[in-house]
């Protein structure tokens, strides 16, 4: 049999995987081109050493600071913004996430005819355009400093987030379950209740505890612009080089992101 | 009771899935659609209900024309339509029993859905008919732990609790072992047969068909080219239907497998 098939066929050629671009020589002179724009680039970083010597003895002064936070000399400041902080985020998740619902059912394609879907994706791409820290300083100008801006950029931001992926979520489900409801007659509402959001309830859940999480360290960044909560505590701490104090405020909020990843988890593993 | 007129169905600007198709089933008939992959059968059965919105032609339903019916009309005479599927499509993160109180949703309100409050009628009808499905044990159980036999008894359940008068199967036994296929259609029948509904039952199973069905019909290309009783499918008309092949040696296979299942 083995001798049989090598005799009577010719050897097979050797084989190696397809270039991903077949020409060599725009193959290797690109390779060459890129070669060169990143020399070059490297080339027009200028180093400070002198700022770079200063630095690193300020970071050492900063992991100095770490190694003795201190909690106690500004504790009403670090306690308000820390409460002002969880606040905001709790009122952000909660708003985006109920505003978010909606317009990722009207974002899903399987579900809505196609001016709703148009609007609500509309809507999802202005929420995902800007980055947080504009929006809040766009929501500083409209409202004034404060906790406020921060509430209303993190609960925009949350839509953005939340409203998309539930959306892709929902296109993603059987679609069989979907017109079996249908088929008994149900209506959009109750097809909905009754079929989607039981299907993605588990990573609905999962994707807004992942959004309080993002919440609660955006509410740390966007405090830096005026938007109120710790990160407002925090910039205050760092431009008087009370690196203690700014030590025990990033330890604190290391601390409350690990206990929102614990908390989650233990949420995400009960719903399954 | 059921009455299809030149109905034809195009997806697309080319694909045309159904040819005129004219077909008229009274109530009690059970009715085997079966033909080759692509034929038309799922097609036709969705249209039906309008899980597929017929291009032209009309259907009707008593005295009703189905094709012509504005929304909030059409979901009350799909309640009178029940629908059994190959992949079962339960909910699969609901219990048994939500499951088949789904059956009902086109009768009580938004909050009575969302609540799970149906009315004591319903809740024991529902019960009655877990019974008869043989599941009365599993009314807790949540579908995605079920097999695959279990969860085509929770959907006959389902489409048995809205009442109909016209039952649509698409391939209820296409995933099942032969023995399971079996009681499945039995199942459906039976019941079929105690309430004198109509049914057209698509299936690739064609012995499966003949034992079962008073009538079948064959689909080619989304034509009818067989009509007529489980008896006059000779190997002749399988050519008809599904293009040359060696029938006697597939019925010899099938009769094998019979015995297996009997022994
Ligand atoms: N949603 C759709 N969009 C476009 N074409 C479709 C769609 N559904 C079905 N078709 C096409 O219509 C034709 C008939 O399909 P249909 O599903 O009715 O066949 P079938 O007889 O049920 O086949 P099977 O036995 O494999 O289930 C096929 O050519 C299929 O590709
Ligand atoms: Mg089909």
């Amino acid at each position: 049999m083995k001798a049989n098939t090598s005799a009577s066929h010719p050897p097979y050629p050797r084989w190696s995987p397809p270039p991903l671009i077949a020409n060599p020589l725009l193959r290797w002179g690109a390779l060459l081109l890129g070669g060169l724009y990143l020399l070059a680039a490297f080339s027009t970083l200028e180093i400070n050493w002198e700022r770079v010597t200063a630095g690193i003895s300020r970071s050492l002064q900063v992991f100095v600071g770490f190694l003795q936070p201190d909690f106690a000399s500004r504790w009403w400041e670090i306690q308000n913004g820390v409460l002002e902080s969880l606040t905001m985020t709790v009122v952000a998740t909660v708003v985006g996430t109920a505003l978010s619902i909606p317009i990722g059912l009207g974002a899903a394609r399987t579900l809505v005819p196609l001016p709703v879907y148009l609007l609500c994706r509309g809507m999802i791409a202005l929420a995902r355009t800007f980055q947080e820290v504009i929006i809040a300083i766009f929501f500083v100008v409209l409202v004034g400093f404060g906790p406020l801006a921060g509430v209303l950029t993190l609960s925009f931001a949350s839509i953005g987030f939340l409203a998309k992926l539930l959306a892709e979520e929902i296109e993603a489900i059987q679609p069989v379950p979907l017109e079996a409801i249908r088929a008994t007659g149900a209506s959009w509402l109750q097809l909905v209740t009754y079929a989607v959001l039981p299907q993605v309830l588990p990573r609905l859940v999962g994707l807004i505890t992942y959004r309080f999480d993002i919440n609660l360290r955006e509410s740390a960044i966007v405090g830096v612009v005026g938007a109120g909560g710790i990160g407002a505590t925090l910039q205050t701490a760092f431009s008087r080089y009370d690196f203690d104090v700014a030590a025990a405020i990033l330890l604190i909020i290391i601390g409350l992101v690990w206990a929102t990843e614990v908390g989650a988890g233990a949420i995400r593993r009960r719903i399954q | 009771m059921l009455r299809l007129e030149n109905v034809t169905k195009q997806y697309g600007s080319r694909l045309q899935a159904l040819h005129p198709i004219s077909l008229e089933v009274p109530a009690g008939q059970v009715l085997a659609l079966i033909g080759a992959s692509g034929a038309g059968k799922s097609t036709l059965i969705r249209c039906i209900n309008r899980l597929v919105e017929p291009t032209t032609g009309q259907i009707w339903l008593h005295q009703q024309e189905i094709t012509r019916l504005p929304p909030k009309a059409l979901r009350r005479v799909r309640r009178k339509i029940g629908m059994i599927f190959q992949e079962y499509a339960l909910i699969e993160r609901l219990t048994v029993m939500e499951n088949v109180l789904s059956g009902q949703l086109g009768s009580v309100n938004f909050w009575q859905s969302w609540l799970r409050r149906f009315p004591p009628a319903t809740i024991t009808a529902a019960f009655e008919l877990l019974e008869r499905v043989g599941l009365p044990e599993l009314v807790d159980r949540r579908a995605d732990t079920l097999s695959g036999g279990q969860r085509q008894r929770v959907g006959i359940a389902r489409a048995l609790l809205q009442n109909p008068n016209l039952l649509l199967v698409d391939e209820p036994t296409a995933s099942l072992d032969p023995k399971t296929a079996r009681q499945i259609m039995r199942l459906i029948t039976e019941l079929a047969e105690e309430r004198g509904l109509a049914v057209i039952i698509n299936i690739h199973d064609v012995p499966l068909a003949q034992m079962f069905a008073q009538r079948i019909v064959g689909l080619k290309a989304g034509q009818i080219v067989y009509d007529g009783t489980p008896q006059g499918l000779t190997p002749n008309e399988l050519t008809q239907i599904y293009g040359e092949e060696d029938w006697s040696h597939a019925r010899d296979s099938e009769s094998e497998t019979k015995v297996a299942v009997d022994a």
